[in-house]
């Protein structure tokens, strides 16, 4: 038995090439090789999305959980003086004294206290950047390396700033510091590395008792926005007009 | 000096008081930049009163008008570098430049700077010397001979008419210089006044204030410099320059501590929600460097002293030895009183509860002798300035023959 080729004709196989190539090419350019390299992250487009960070003081247990994840989230040095993220006790005295201290930024939790002052009320306050609207150390960075991203998260490009340590005094907050090694500002980004991929700040994922909410305030069903709809709200130090993207339910007078 | 001497002797025994943010343990304005406007108050005090002789035409002051303009000089190519050294990336500092943020208050430096260095400072003092950069590079020999043929530019030209030109261009320029010398100490000043976050920087006075300090600064400075350069050179002292400098350093403090004292009056009658704390940080962290030594030796004492020597029946010898002491404790005051700006904002905490302190180095890029090797250095350019342009009058007497007093 010989085989025999099937035979197409030279005029078929044109036209059958001729109809299918171009399909085929429309196919591949749908496709962008780019795309399906990516991460999901790179899907990301800032401009869509608004954060904001409510945060419940009379949620909070102090735990230091949020201070401590941070921390490793984020390599922030372990000493005592670099913090994004800490909380803070206040200790309302009979005498409507506060007293205010913050060990090691929480992270080891409070120690008791020894009941020399009686205390009329005692609360918790986790602090960080607010992601002002209004942000003065993004106004005084000389090189602009500090800068509002369009989704509202105020962020420092570390391979720009020169370290002169403006946005520091700036910061009403005292949420800055200048990172002993690389030598250049960091603070809170809410995670930006997280948020982008969906996920919330370590801070807020790990706290037990939901003190710190986290999401989109453009979306419906965000979680800010029904803590924005459900509470009484304010921010730090609102005379200085900085309008923080941090927001605070249940915040004593005394709170700065 | 002798401030931070103390305050280094004294830092050790106060500890953190009160709360204060975790973030604020590390100071961090360290002393480089209390020598920066020190520095710039020198140039524009001197700048200042050099155009006092050349734009008003206070003839007495003849003696130091060239002498300003190179101390000037001397100490503004000395005034970038404590900032650069404080840098936490000194190798990204063009950035300045190249890429400003127009809206920060820092940016702008490098070009308040550029413009005063290049077209105020150096051009004004190219006009002034051209007539003796030709004659020097027509006299000398050597290296010196090519030194001075490439500074004359080529402008070779000494007519009279020529001359004349180089006068009207060097008021002209003197008259733009005053403008920008303000705008280079004002500036300053309000790089700290336009923190709003730090309630003892924040004050629309702060610029003004810094202006002022900068031309008490600089006139003390033009005595001190004048009386040592002249006694080295053993050529009597002009009395009347030296008393028509005590006047104008007399009504310099006047206005600058009156200006001060209406800051503190309003501050203390506003009595916003800073106060307490910064009452505290008064009386207790800044006591040695403000009411002793910023107010004390550096305001009242000098202040007499002049008042006494330009205004009392006094002997020649007796006036000079006020003056000099006298410039001497107002150079002491005004290092205190960039002292309590830059160090003062920064030990007490934003939180308004607390005070920290602050342990200067002695060694290291912002040490205490990096401090003092910045305040000597401008001092040894200055002297190769005068050297190589040296600004004094060929017709000064010598010493014995003192000229009378006025």
């Amino acid at each position: 038995m010989t085989y025999e080729a099937p035979k197409m004709k030279r005029r078929e196989f044109l036209e059958t090439v001729g109809k299918k190539l171009p399909r085929w090419a429309l196919l591949f350019m749908a496709i962008d090789p780019k795309k399906l390299l990516a991460s999901p992250e790179d899907d990301y487009k800032p401009e869509e999305h608004e954060y904001a960070m409510g945060i419940d003081i009379h949620k909070c247990i102090g735990c230091g959980r949020c201070a401590n994840a941070c921390k490793n989230e984020n390599h922030v040095p372990r000493e005592p003086m670099f913090f994004r993220t800490w909380i803070e006790r206040y200790q309302i005295t009979e005498d409507r004294e506060a007293i205010v201290d913050s060990p090691n930024g929480g992270i080891d939790g409070f120690p008791e206290t020894k009941g020399e002052e009686s205390v009329l009320r005692s609360f918790f306050v986790p602090k960080l950047c607010n992601h002002c609207k209004n942000a003065p150390c993004v106004q005084v960075c000389p090189v602009g390396a500090t800068f509002i991203s369009p989704d509202g998260v105020v962020l420092i490009d570390q391979t720009y700033c020169v370290g002169c340590r403006y946005c520091i005094q700036a910061c009403p907050y005292g949420a800055r510091y200048l990172h002993p090694e690389k030598k250049v500002a960091d603070k809170c980004t809410f995670c930006y590395h997280r948020i982008r991929k969906g996920l919330l700040p370590a801070c807020v994922e790990v706290c037990p008792t939901q003190a710190r909410v986290f999401g989109e305030t453009g979306s419906q069903s965000s979680p800010i926005r029904r803590f924005e709809r459900f509470h009484d709200l304010t921010v730090l130090k609102p005379s200085l007009n900085t309008k923080p993207r941090v927001m605070y339910a249940g915040a004593d007078g005394e709170v700065r | 000096m002798f401030i931070s001497l103390l305050q280094i002797l004294t830092s050790e025994l106060p500890k953190i008081t009160g709360y204060i943010y975790p973030n604020e343990y590390e100071l961090h304005w360290s002393i480089m930049i209390v020598v920066y406007p020190y520095l710039t108050g020198l140039v524009a005090g001197a700048f200042i009163l050099a155009s006092l002789e050349r734009v008003f035409n206070v003839k007495v002051l003849q003696p130091v008008y060239r002498l300003s303009l190179l101390s000037a000089l001397a100490f503004l190519l000395i005034a970038p570098l404590p900032l650069v050294l404080h840098l936490g990336h000194p190798e990204r500092a063009l950035e300045m430049f190249l890429t400003p943020h127009t809206k920060s208050a820092m940016a702008m430096f490098g070009f308040v700077y550029a413009w005063y260095l290049l077209a105020v400072l150096l051009l004004e003092i190219w006009f002034d010397y051209r007539k003796d950069i030709v004659t020097w590079s027509r006299e000398k020999t050597g290296p010196l001979k090519y030194f001075y043929t490439a500074l004359t530019l080529g402008a070779t030209d000494l007519s009279e008419k020529a001359l004349a030109f180089d006068d009207k261009i060097g008021r002209t320029i003197t008259i733009i210089g005053i403008p920008s010398a303000f705008l280079l100490h004002g500036y300053v000043g309000f790089i700290f006044g336009s923190v709003k976050a730090n309630p003892w920087w924040s004050s629309v006075l702060m610029p003004i204030v810094f202006l002022f300090s900068a031309i008490v600064s600089g006139i003390a400075l033009m005595l001190l410099v004048y009386m040592v350069t002249t006694m080295f050179r053993w050529k009597a002292m002009n009395m009347l320059c030296l008393n028509k400098l005590g006047e104008f350093l007399f009504y310099a403090m006047l206005v600058d501590f009156s200006l001060e004292l209406l800051d503190f009056t309003q501050r203390l009658y506003e009595s916003e929600e800073s106060i307490a704390i910064l009452s505290q940080m008064i009386t207790n962290r800044l006591f040695v460097s403000l009411i002793i030594s910023q107010i004390l030796l550096g305001t009242l004492v000098p202040m007499t002293a002049i008042a006494m020597a330009r205004f009392g029946k006094l002997p020649n010898e007796l006036r000079r030895m006020l003056y000099f002491i006298s410039a001497l404790l107002v150079q002491v005051g005004i290092f205190s009183t960039r002292w309590n700006v830059v160090i003062g904002g920064q030990l007490f905490s934003k939180s308004l509860r607390g005070l920290t302190v602050y342990k200067m180095q002695l060694f290291g890029l912002e040490g205490l002798f990096m401090t003092i090797a910045l305040l000597v250095l401008p001092l040894i350019i200055l002297y190769v300035l005068t050297r190589l342009f040296p600004p004094w009058d060929p017709n000064e007497k010598r010493r014995p023959t003192a000229p009378p007093a006025s």
